[in-house]
């Protein structure tokens, strides 16, 4: 098997504002974040070899994106992987120009989840199969069950626990603040969220991302044409996508306290890229914080921290924006949601933005790797991708 | 010597106090309680659960027969039987059959279950009757009528009670019924209905049965009635000559209520948890007539002490918290629909894959490994052997909480929805729903066994599965 490692890069990037976008359809977010990366590539949308198209439930097939840019008869395809489907457009994509088969090709990821007029996402089903024969329960308490689990085995008492996650949907929501295109552009205190209503115990209001509409895009091209489109193009250096058999459903062997899946993604990735110390080398990070407890799983699962302490990590501040290595640094799906087939390529801008210097007032210094993650499905069944970028 | 080999009983956890619907109704207080099945029970459910109280430490592949009884059966076509029986993991070649339409259905079956044994068509047949019957908002039956099971095992060696002898008439008389457009039971006036009906025709078939047999009221140690109400009942016995002390079998109206078809196994259940041998019971079911069943205790009762029956069922209670609970459950009332996506319906090939799976709880167990998992796989999740299986049932397994949440986002009869992953004594791990459970307890690390639960009703068919509670007693 080969590394990916250096032989492509994006060139151009787009993102619409994220959140309750009454006024757009799915057509309206592909056209905006499609034309923005076409500008910020320096192309026109002829130049587009072909495309993959990211969403999971706004649409089927590949018809939509070909309609709405009015892409002329160019292969297109249909990327879906539960939450990691914006990664893995980006993914697919990314492979096609690595085959050498494509020289400009564009990943777009689009969810419209607000016309559903639901709280909450618009599906019940978590399971794979169709007899229904399943639990009774919403994604927030698919992820409770790992917090419950992680409480229980380090010794954290409720109150303990509840704290602990708020410090992570604090930091996220302050990185919001900073965030034009993000969906919640506001602070919150501990208070807040450890008395916020309680979704599935102990994740209250705060600890879930919410619920909105967005789309972001990529072009990508070889590395070696990169630097005819910029000067400053962004390299790929690690893809990876991890799936479980559903271990944690019917093995007693999982342990509910950590992702198994993003373990082994993370250590893929990094030998993908040759990181041997990730806490030094990745500058910054965007994480799949779906739910506080998510967020804070995968710092020791990405080997951040160390098992198990990843709340002395959180208590001094190590993944703060002014921290050794800031984790969703644009305020995460915390503050964008999670219209699922964009997010992956949201994160994505941000850390192309960061590298590039552009990322206004939340600009970490000299950044020189950068790591997206996203998290489909839930604990003991998961999808993971770990794409890891740099200059 | 053909008569009862076994026997079990359940009661729903949940009671409702009679006083909670006097005072939702402005009316005075009446005392007592009554069992509400919970929003995941229904007759089929509450049959399985006194079933597998009744044929514990038996062996599922010799019963030969299963008679299902109710008048609240889920199907109005389509038989319940093979959904119990998938549940019990009862052999395919039994003769199956429901008994539907009266309250005295149950006896009914007994009757017929005897008749095969004794036609040697069977050795052993199991008798099983639920109600979950519903009374007007507002009226006597809501607050007579109680949801709960009885199941009786008949058969000819290991007898705990013989059956002397019976007696049936056949009455047709309107006096309460629920006809195929109603959703709650009706009834004429009372007073007919006590006049004419029962204590007219019960003492007609008794004394009766008494004559045939040469027997009178002090040849019993014990007189099992179902009756609509106590004043009813008393009026009868006293009519018959039984007292109403010392012989006449509590009749649990003020614990559990009137539960309509499977009052009168519930009734023999708890007369026989407190029966010596040599014992002589007089059994009595009406409605549409009257059987009569007189049967003898034997020392072999002994051997069937370790049932939960009606004794253990009773004291292992939860109060329902409101009357609007019980209107909920029972879907009584419409309420706001919640702003969630709709359920979707099953794929019937699908759940007709997972009979053995779904209903019987049957997984598999790796030859290679020795892993237990849930459900049936083709590739074993531990060692990766493709099909190199046995099967392994994890119905009657002992579990314990290994995680668990609790959504109240989730569309849910009894929020929180609370679920779990179960880790099993011997191996395996199942992600079900926990039920009959008040959300405090649930703790990391708790003991749960299974219970057999209807699911769902999406596409007008009812999916059944299991769910885990804590241990009910």
């Amino acid at each position: 098997m080969e590394s990916i490692k250096d032989k492509v890069a994006i060139v151009g990037m787009g993102c619409t504002k994220f959140g309750e976008s009454w006024e757009m359809s799915p057509t309206d977010l592909i056209v905006e974040a499609a034309y923005e990366a076409y500008e910020d590539a320096g192309i026109r949308p002829e130049d587009v070899q072909a495309a993959w198209f990211g969403t999971l439930w706004t649409a089927e097939a590949g018809v939509l994106l070909a309609q709405a840019l009015k892409l002329q008869y160019k292969p297109v395809t249909r990327v879906e992987n539960f939450c990691a489907t914006g990664s893995d457009t980006l993914r697919n994509a990314c492979y096609a120009v690595a085959a050498g088969v494509y020289d400009i090709v564009l990943a777009l990821g689009m969810e419209k989840l607000k016309d559903s007029g639901y709280s909450g996402l618009p599906s019940n089903k978590l399971a794979v199969t169709n007899t229904q024969r399943d639990r009774t329960l919403t994604p927030p308490s698919a992820y409770a069950m790992m917090a419950t689990r992680y409480f229980a085995k380090y010794g954290l008492s409720p109150e303990e626990g509840k704290k602990l996650l708020a410090q992570i949907a604090v930091k996220n929501h302050h990185n919001g603040t900073l965030s034009p295109k993000a969906h919640f552009q506001m602070e919150v205190t501990l208070e807040q969220v450890m008395n916020a209503p309680i979704i599935a115990w102990p994740l209250g209001l705060f600890d879930c991302c919410g619920v909105s509409d967005g789309a972001a895009a990529a072009i990508i091209t070889r590395a070696d044409m990169a630097k005819n489109f910029r000067p400053d193009p962004i390299y790929i250096k690690a893809l990876q996508i991890c799936v479980g058999p559903m271990e944690g459903f019917i093995s007693t062997e999982y342990d509910y306290t950590h992702v198994e899946e993003t373990y082994r993604c993370g250590l893929a990735a990094y030998a993908e890229a040759g990181i041997k110390n990730p806490l030094q080398e990745i500058s910054l990070a965007q994480v799949h914080d779906c739910f506080t407890i998510t967020e804070l799983t995968i710092y020791e699962d990405l080997q951040f921290s160390p098992r198990g302490r990843a709340r002395e990590d959180i208590e001094a501040g190590t993944f703060a924006l002014n921290g050794k290595l800031p984790v969703n640094s644009d305020g995460g799906l915390k503050c964008f949601g999670h219209p699922v087939g964009a997010t992956g390529l949201r994160q994505m801008y941000e850390d192309y933005k960061q590298l590039q210097g552009k990322a206004g007032l939340r600009q970490i210094k000299n950044p020189k790797l950068a790591l997206t993650h996203n998290f489909g499905g839930c604990p003991g069944a998961a999808v993971i991708s770990t794409l890891i970028v740099g200059l | 010597m053909v008569g009862i080999t076994s026997y079990g009983a359940y009661i729903p956890l949940h009671r409702l106090s009679r006083d909670e619907i006097c005072k939702a109704w402005g009316e005075n207080p009446l005392g007592g309680e009554r069992a509400v099945a919970n929003y995941d029970e229904d007759s089929i459910t509450m049959a399985v659960a006194a079933s597998r109280d009744c044929i514990k430490g038996i062996d599922t592949q010799a019963i030969d027969g299963l008679y299902f009884a109710s008048t609240t059966s889920p199907y109005k076509e389509k038989q319940a039987t093979p959904i119990v029986a998938g549940a019990l993991d009862l052999r395919r070649d039994i003769f199956a059959a429901d008994f539907s339409n009266s309250l005295r259905s149950g006896t009914e079956a007994v009757r017929a279950a005897i008749d095969a044994i004794n036609g040697n068509s069977a050795k052993s047949v199991l008798v099983c009757a639920a109600d979950v019957r519903l009374g007007f908002p507002h009226g006597d039956k809501e607050l007579s009528c109680g949801d709960g099971a009885g199941a009786l095992l008949l058969g000819n060696t290991g007898v705990i009670a013989t059956l002397e002898g019976s007696y049936t008439v056949t009455d047709e008389i309107i006096d309460v019924w629920r006809s195929d457009k109603d959703i709650f039971t009706r009834s004429w006036e009372e007073r007919f209905g006590r006049e004419e009906g029962y204590t007219k025709v019960v003492p007609e078939a008794v004394f009766s049965a008494l004559k045939k047999y040469d027997l009178t009221p002090k040849d019993f140690s014990k007189a099992v009635f179902y009756a609509p109400d106590a004043r009813t009942l008393n009026m009868a016995a006293r009519k018959l000559g039984f007292d109403i002390k010392t012989q006449v079998q509590d009749p649990l109206y003020n614990t559990v209520g009137n539960t309509g078809t499977a009052l009168s196994l519930m009734l023999l259940v708890a007369a026989l948890e407190e029966a010596k041998p040599k014992d002589r019971i007089l059994w009595v079911s009406y409605s549409d007539g009257c059987d009569v069943y007189i049967l003898r205790v034997t020392k072999e009762i002994e051997n069937v002490r370790d049932r939960r029956g009606i004794k253990g069922h009773l004291t292992s209670k939860r109060m329902l918290s409101s009357y609007q609970k019980y209107l909920r459950w029972r879907e009584i009332l419409p309420v706001e629909p919640p702003a969630r996506p709709p359920l979707e319906q099953p794929s019937v090939p699908a759940l007709w894959r997972d009979r053995k799976g779904g209903l019987a709880l049957y997984g598999v167990k790796c030859k290679r490994c020795g892993t237990p998992q849930y459900p049936a796989q083709r590739v074993c999740i531990k060692c990766q052997a493709k099909d190199e299986f046995e099967d392994y049932r994890f119905a009657d397994k002992k579990g314990v909480v290994f995680t668990f949440s609790q959504d109240n986002l989730a569309v849910a009869m009894d929020p929180p929805s609370s679920c779990a992953a179960i880790d099993f004594e011997g191996g395996g791990r199942i992600m079900c729903d926990i039920t009959d459970r008040d959300p405090q307890e649930i703790k990391v690390g708790m003991p749960v066994e299974m219970t057999f639960r209807k699911l769902h009703y999406v596409g007008n068919f009812y999916n059944y599965w299991w769910k885990c509670q804590p241990i009910r007693c």
